[in-house]
């Protein structure tokens, strides 16, 4: 229970060594990181962190510059695609269709994943009602406010039963009742055996997930239960390591633009 | 066979297709801005564009005042080539009516006009011409040397009973009443096809990228040639539509002739109008931002309208800008549609034309499929 590296089960996500370059710029140093099925994973860190870097190289939308990375049993370097039919994704600008309504989403997205005829209405049908989503079908997505389009995009990423789920900062812009059914929902999924990996930058958000991983400046410098995360950093709330972390960054940024004179 | 079936039913084509569709369908406004503004400028142009110059505004200084300069007169308002605006009493007025563009003209016919040619020499007559537009000045040098050809033959029939020993009759085909309009508005009906295809093709891949849709649609299992191919063809069916309303109003406004047959028309339509989609999609897959990719999109106007042969004939320009020409797939069309409109020619005439666009078509899709590349790097 005390060791910050346990692992629950088989790795849904295993990467090693995971570096993104970009020009003189380190997104993220060699990274190592192990999620298992069935857990709710948060990834933390100021902005430029390398959180979203992080997300994209494991979907396949940013080749990784070395290092590897095994999503839902498959290496997302050689069996992209392989990949891609495992996970569902979640942007933080949603990606859904304004003028298509949220149904016609929901029904794009499905096919997409080879979701054909009754197979795919039957469980559209279920995931409409455990989303709550049924009052809506006939609304064009882009006249939805902002929680009710992250729970159709959110359905979008889900209809195929994905392994594991991808939200990058899916709570920006939302307003917290919808944020708490959103939470619900998020549970709901894991219960299912679904795995979630969600970046945030909502305090209480971080204390809902199970295991944390902290980035600063593409570095790995904190992982473990958000009670394991607060003691290993002398702190009394997530939170306070958070500004800590940041506080720390800024002043090692001062250090390093004194130190290399432009 | 139920695995085939399987597979087809679960292509992803499917889906992009009906999604592309749909959207087509709401997006009522860019619908009707893609058939109607290409009608709007096909009205606009085909009466603009027209290289025959008529009716040259012309001045007259008759010294002689005779039947046989009223006769000359006469002959030269015939050949349609000149109005006449005024008659002068001196050259130096009519150099003023020249230099300050009132006229592009002047007849000068001397004093001793009429008894040259009655003694048996040579009546001449002088014409003053405003030749810094060649084209204008081309037309009042060719009427002007019709009517003394006219009025020359006639004299020597009346007066000798003479008769000319040569004579070249000109049949003019295809185009009898030489009207630049039936040249040039089969040639607006494929540059707005190619201007419409290729910009609403290059913003096609863009706008999904500006609207946060394309980073969704990456991460999905989809592939790049369903992508491609879900952008291309509900485009095609605009690009029919558009060519119809276009054809249309050419002939009810402009007299094109159809000599040669429609389905023939439309069928070889087809391959030009995927290459046109295919060069905005290749523009699609470069450019970062919609405003982009029109820049790049007029960038490739340019060479379409200057070197295809829509207005300015190809046998006239250096090698180079032919070879250019034919790399252009407006080119190839421009023969098709003149060919099947004007003459009446069929598919026997036309295999180039196929294999040329046919090849455009599919190195264009091929590239631009190959440079669609599904991550965000």
């Amino acid at each position: 229970m005390n060791d910050p590296e346990r692992v629950v089960g088989p790795a849904v996500v295993q990467t090693r060594a995971l570096r993104k370059v970009y020009g003189e710029l380190v997104a993220v140093h060699g990274l190592d990181l192990e999620i298992a099925r069935g857990e709710v994973f948060g990834l933390l860190g100021p902005n430029g962190s390398g959180k979203t870097t992080t997300i994209r190289m494991l979907c396949g939308l940013v080749v990784p510059t070395s290092g590897s990375a095994n999503v839902a049993g498959l290496d997302v370097a050689t069996n992209t695609e392989g990949v891609r039919r495992r996970i569902g994704y979640m942007s933080q600008r949603y990606g859904l269709y304004d003028e298509l309504t949220v149904a016609e989403n929901l029904r794009f997205y499905s096919s997409v994943y080879g979701l054909v005829g009754h197979d795919r209405e039957r469980r559209l049908a279920a995931h409409v009602e455990s989303l709550g989503l049924g009052s809506r079908l006939k609304q064009r997505a882009g006249t939805l406010s902002g929680g009710w389009k992250q729970r159709l995009a959110l359905a979008c990423a889900t209809a195929h039963h994905p392994d594991l789920v991808f939200l990058d900062e899916p709570t920006a812009g939302v307003d917290p009742a919808a944020r708490r059914t959103f939470w619900e929902t998020i549970y709901q999924l894991a219960r299912e055996g679904t795995t979630i990996l969600v970046t945030t930058h909502y305090m209480d958000e971080a204390e809902r997930c199970q295991r944390l991983a902290f980035l600063s400046r593409g570095h790995l410098i904190g992982l473990g239960t958000p009670a394991e995360i607060v003691k290993q950093f002398n702190a009394n709330t997530i939170e306070d390591v958070f500004v800590m972390l940041q506080q720390r960054d800024e002043a090692d940024e001062a250090v390093l633009s004194v130190a290399r004179p432009s | 066979m139920s695995a085939l079936y399987e597979r087809v039913q679960r292509w992803t084509v499917w889906p992009m297709l009906w999604k592309e569709f749909l959207q087509l369908r709401r997006d009522r406004l860019t619908f009707a801005m893609m058939t109607l503004l290409p009608a709007m400028q096909l009205l606009l142009f085909g009466y603009a564009v027209q290289t025959d110059v008529r009716r040259l505004p012309t001045v007259v200084v008759d010294e002689s005042r005779s039947s046989e300069s009223r006769a000359l007169i006469r002959v030269l308002a015939n050949t349609d080539n000149f109005t006449f605006v005024a008659a002068l009493p001196d050259r130096a007025s009519a150099k003023r009516w020249i230099e300050r563009g009132a006229a592009r003209v002047a007849l000068v016919i001397p004093p001793e006009y009429q008894r040259n040619i009655r003694s048996g020499n040579t009546g001449v007559a002088q014409m003053l011409i405003d030749a810094a537009d060649p084209q204008s000045s081309g037309a009042a040098i060719s009427g002007a040397q019709l009517a003394a050809q006219a009025r020359g033959a006639q004299l020597l029939a009346s007066q000798y009973k003479i008769r000319p020993p040569v004579e070249i009759r000109v049949r003019p085909w295809y185009n009898p009443a030489q009207k630049s309009a039936t040249f040039i508005v089969p040639g607006i009906v494929g540059i707005l096809l190619t201007i419409t295809m290729t910009l609403i093709a290059s913003a096609a891949i863009v706008k999904e990228r500006e609207r946060g849709t394309l980073e969704q649609l990456i991460v999905t299992p989809i592939g790049r040639t369903s992508l491609m191919l879900g952008k291309l063809v509900p485009f095609v069916l605009v690009g029919y539509v558009q060519m119809t309303v276009v054809l249309a109003l050419g002939v009810i406004f402009f007299d094109i002739p159809i000599m040669g047959s429609l389905v023939l028309l439309y069928a070889l339509a087809l391959v030009f109008i995927v290459a046109s989609l295919g060069v905005g999609l290749l523009i699609s897959t470069v450019a970062r931002s919609q405003v982009q990719a029109m820049q790049l999109g007029y960038f490739f106007m340019l060479p379409n309208i200057l070197l295809s042969g829509y207005i300015f004939p190809r046998a006239a320009m250096p090698e180079p800008a032919q070879w250019i020409g034919a790399a252009l797939p407006l080119t190839w069309f421009l023969d098709i549609l003149r060919g099947v409109l004007l003459k009446g020619v069929g598919m026997r005439d036309l295999w180039t034309q196929l294999g040329v666009l046919s090849a455009l078509s599919f190195v264009l899709l091929v590239v631009s499929v190959r440079r669609f590349s599904k991550t965000l790097d």
